[in-house]
């Protein structure tokens, strides 16, 4: 059980996808301008990431110890797939939510955190349990991240900044420190 | 076309990527290898070869394929011949040099994911003849690499005081060792930026004044 705990808040907080490894930047970058947005974009990328380490899992088991070198392929091919079927399906059970998440859930294929996941936990050897917690602590990181920058940066348009800094050179640099506050989380658990 | 018009436009589909399109600087694609690779400069240069070799590679086939790939399934058929090239390179990169293979990591097989590859392909590759989309991957990628080169030198050299691992400044300089960690990378991604905005700021106002005099 501390194991679990400990992988949960090492991908939330220690190893942060966006802020410390630079997983999924271009939502990150991209579509923060409001609150709202950022939080939805989030949740959706939870979901398909349960879903990824579902379906790496069952590949690392059935397949891939016969072919390892089709392992990229075949990654990309299921997360992509896994994507198209999940936006099928949501369209079909609730109209609403495939409204709210729009074009997020087919981006969602092109996310680097995706396909990230899926070979982080590969190759750290993850079971299914373990995969699942990974899953969910990171998805819980790049939430915390978006949510985090889209409040700044709400913030950000009712200050008057000098026009030369303004658009994605002022993100960076904020990313940059929250960024470094999220540095103090290293250390958590040792060297865990 | 004459054949000048046609060297002209050539170069001009490789020299955009170096500048003028410049992918990270100002396309802003590209940027999660951008960031994370970039602590050390021979890391940046290795991921800026790899990437130059997947792109180069994919945008060559698909645009042989161009007229053989059907419209519903492009993406998918882009995304695997791309995912065969990073194998190969992940391989390659494994057997030749296992101590960067380590140094990056998953990186390599991200390079998949990265957008400017899809990008180039879809936006590029797949509606021009193999030469061009040759000369328009060589350029983009080149840029690509040379963006990352200068984001890894500053990182390296402000970070661990050395460069391509040689120590510049002796045992005395105290690193900042805040630049080789990850803020330092968007720190100095956005610190370049901002020196671009502030740079083309300067010469579209000196081109506005050189025009009103001549007025």
């Amino acid at each position: 059980m501390n194991e679990l705990i400990w992988i949960f808040i090492s991908a939330l907080l220690v190893n942060n996808f966006t802020l410390s490894l630079f997983l999924g930047l271009c939502p990150f970058l991209g579509v923060t301008q409001k609150l709202e947005t950022a939080f939805r974009l989030g949740l959706a990328n939870i979901f398909v990431m349960v879903i990824t380490a579902l379906a790496s899992y069952a590949l690392n088991t059935w397949v891939l110890i016969y072919a390892p070198y089709l392992r990229l392929i075949s990654f990309i091919i299921v997360i992509a797939s896994s994507v198209q079927f999940v936006e099928m399906a949501i369209k079909k059970l609730s109209p609403e939510l495939f409204k709210a998440l729009g074009i997020f859930l087919p981006l969602i294929t092109t996310n680097c955190a995706i396909l990230g996941l899926a070979l982080f936990s590969t190759n750290k050897g993850y079971g299914f349990v373990e995969g699942l917690v990974y899953a969910l602590g990171a998805g819980g990181g790049v939430t915390l991240a978006l949510v985090l920058l889209a409040s700044v940066r709400e913030e950000t348009r009712l200050s008057n900044i000098p026009k030369l800094i303004e658009g994605t050179a002022l993100n960076l640099i904020i990313a940059g420190i929250i960024s470094m506050a999220f540095m103090g989380f290293a250390g958590l658990f040792g060297s865990h | 076309m004459s054949e000048e018009a046609n060297i002209e436009e050539a170069g001009k589909e490789f020299l955009k990527g170096l500048w003028k399109e410049n992918p990270v600087f100002v396309a802003v694609l590209g940027m999660c290898p951008a960031l994370a690779v970039t602590n050390s400069a021979i890391n940046a240069l290795a991921m800026g070869v790899a990437t130059m070799f997947v792109l180069i590679c994919s945008s060559i086939l698909v645009s042989l394929l161009r007229n053989a790939i059907p419209k519903q399934v492009r993406i998918t058929a882009y995304i695997v011949i791309i995912a065969t090239f990073v194998s190969v390179i992940d391989f390659f990169l494994a057997a030749f040099t296992p101590e960067i293979h380590k140094e990056l990591g998953a990186f390599i097989a991200l390079i998949v994911v990265n957008c400017l590859i899809l990008g180039r392909q879809e936006s590029f590759a797949s509606k021009n003849r193999p030469f061009l989309a040759f000369l328009d991957a060589a350029g983009m990628s080149s840029g690509f690499t040379i963006a990352l080169l200068s984001i890894g030198i500053i990182r390296e050299i402000l970070g661990s005081g050395s460069l391509f691992g040689f120590s510049l400044f002796g045992a005395s300089f105290e690193p900042w060792v805040v630049m080789i960690l990850p803020p330092g990378g968007f720190f100095t991604l956005g610190f370049l930026l901002l020196f671009f905005n502030w740079y083309i700021q300067r010469r579209n106002k000196r081109n506005a004044l050189i025009a009103k005099s001549e007025v």
